[in-house]
């Protein structure tokens, strides 16, 4: 199928010699929730605002919904929604003039049902006559979700959705994400929040210094490239680790009651068996045990600072 | 086209003038009424015919083109700069309409305001000052193409300007200089050569004879080199525009 978002060889270098972007190339695909990771200033909202028109490319080629970006741009972004990671909103506006504005501007005939729709789906049904700045944060917020949805994208971009939102917003846009994925819109989102590409994602894209340097899926990144621990609690306190550990990957905690090993999630797990196998024969005790596995977080914090 | 995208922009800023009905509307009538009762009927009264129209006839046009000239640049510059300075030009930027449409949108909005402004003015000068219209479909057109002109040149300040100060200089200190000198309290004959000929450097002198002659049939310069003159303006003010959205000036980086 062809992708949604389709990312050539994309560089940008700002007026000031700054270069952005460096030879980017990336697919999105229809339908999926596309997490695009990165530390600040790595380049996330430069390569969503070229493909939404925001900002110009200096090279390379960028297709939405199969249309050129640059050639096809009327086709491009009426196929484009995007909440920006500013809270920009008019103010003296009421939030239904705000939210049909918007539609208008992108070239769709007025539809007061879908509009009552967004509205209702964002619970902004009942501050439709309010004006915008007498909203607050959360709302503004849900404003601008509901701007970009009026003229019935195909692709959502939402960057940095949820910065500055209280728990319950959060929750509450995740549902809603889920619930556009559904119905068949393809969303890409950037965030901070590592728990929200982790908790919502399908496939994460990580970004550095303007590079791509890696896309998996969500699942396959966290075996692959995540970390399990078994920590070990033990009857009595060690001094240093037995010398008949010291081939496996095992530290002692600082007070000397705890034994930490760490292993790859895809290892074949003898590592374990044979660790308190040889426990068992040094007569090494333990009360409890517990396994956890790394966070999407550890792993970003890990790809990021390589 | 996308004559949606148009049909918001222009509904957007119409509505922001119906907010704004003080400022846009009243405080311009009310400063142009002041000038008819001071210089039209105190002392208009004591001053002699121009080109054999009384004196408060006379500065009518003149006292039409200065709210015209000063509302259009406001309106549009206003128009863009407030979708500049509080981020919402986002969706403009990233929204599926041309540059063309994006200037219909707003300087269309723009002009109408000023037009209608000047109908009111117009209609309100009836009060103090008795007058005709001689060629009521030019004075219309001057009226309009004024309008649409500095609209377009509001525009382009609005792109230009990035605070507030910016915004209010031009019109301040270079417009309500060239209007005050451009023949709206008198006519340029009245003034020794050396001045006359400095005069025809004021591009505002050609928009005023214009429009006094649509009204009363007398004018400074030859009505044709009027139109001509204004007409070269809306000319470089478009290919100001075209220039700004070719190179994405203070607006696309």
């Amino acid at each position: 199928m062809q992708p949604d978002i389709s990312v050539k060889h994309l560089s940008k270098v700002y007026g000031d010699g700054f270069q952005a972007l460096k030879n980017i190339n990336l697919e999105i695909r229809r339908g999926e929730i596309f997490a695009l990771l990165g530390p600040n200033g790595a380049g996330k909202t430069t390569l969503i605002s070229i493909i939404c028109g925001i900002v110009n490319l200096s090279s390379g080629e960028v297709k939405a919904a199969g249309y050129d970006i640059v050639k096809d741009y009327r086709k491009a972004r009426e196929t484009i929604g995007l909440v920006p990671q500013e809270l920009n909103t008019d103010s003296f506006e009421t939030v239904w003039d705000a939210v049909s504005f918007s539609r208008g501007l992108f070239g769709k005939a007025p539809k007061p049902s879908h509009i009552q729709k967004v509205l209702k789906d964002l619970s902004l049904w009942d501050k439709r006559n309010n004006r915008i700045m007498s909203l607050s944060g959360g709302m503004k917020r849900r404003v601008m979700i509901a701007k970009a949805l009026s003229h019935e994208p195909q692709i959502l971009f939402l960057d940095e959705p949820t910065a500055g939102v209280d728990v319950e917003l959060r929750r509450d846009m995740w549902e809603m994400v889920r619930k556009l994925r559904e119905s068949g819109v393809t969303i890409i989102l950037t965030t901070h929040y590592i728990e929200e590409a982790e908790e919502m994602a399908d496939r994460i894209g990580v970004i550095r210094q303007g590079e791509i340097i890696l896309v998996e899926d969500k699942t396959q990144l966290m075996t692959k490239l995540g970390k399990k621990e078994l920590r070990l609690h033990l009857a009595q306190k060690l001094d240093k680790v037995p010398g008949e550990l010291t081939l496996e990957p095992v530290e002692l905690s600082e007070d000397g009651y705890e034994l930490i090993y760490t292993f790859d999630s895809q290892q074949e797990q003898a590592g374990v068996a044979r660790l308190l196998r040889t426990l068992g024969d040094l007569g090494i005790e333990y009360r409890d045990l517990q396994t956890r596995e790394s966070s999407l977080e550890e792993i970003f914090v890990g790809l990021v600072h390589e | 086209m996308n004559l949606y995208g148009i049909r918001a922009i222009y509904k957007f800023e119409m509505a922001r003038m119906r907010r704004t009905v003080m400022q846009s509307v009243l405080s311009p009538v009310i400063s142009t009424c002041l000038y008819f009762v001071v210089f039209g009927s105190a002392i208009g009264s004591r001053m002699g015919d121009i080109d054999n129209i009384a004196y408060g006839a006379y500065i009518i046009p003149g006292l039409v083109m200065l709210s015209l000239l000063m509302q259009s640049i406001s309106n549009a510059s206003f128009g863009i700069y407030m979708p500049k300075f509080s981020g919402t030009i986002y969706e403009v930027l990233s929204a599926p309409v041309s540059y063309v449409e994006v200037v219909l949108g707003y300087v269309g909005a723009a002009a109408t305001k000023s037009v209608i402004l000047g109908l009111i003015i117009l209609a309100t000068a009836k009060f103090f000052v008795d007058y005709d219209v001689l060629h009521p479909f030019w004075m219309f057109s001057f009226l309009v193409l004024t309008s649409i002109t500095f609209s377009l040149f509001g525009f382009i300040i609005g792109i230009w300007a990035d605070g507030f100060e910016k915004l209010q200089i031009v019109p301040m200190m270079i417009v309500t200089p060239l209007v005050f000198l451009g023949g709206t309290f008198y006519s340029i004959d009245m003034l020794p050569d050396v001045w006359q000929t400095v005069s025809l450097f004021n591009p505002v002198v050609y928009l005023i004879s214009g429009f006094r002659w649509a009204f009363y049939g007398v004018s400074d310069v030859h009505v044709g080199i009027s139109v001509g003159m204004t007409l070269v303006f809306l000319t470089a003010c478009m290919v100001g525009i075209w220039w700004i959205f070719k190179t994405g000036y203070r607006l696309r980086s």
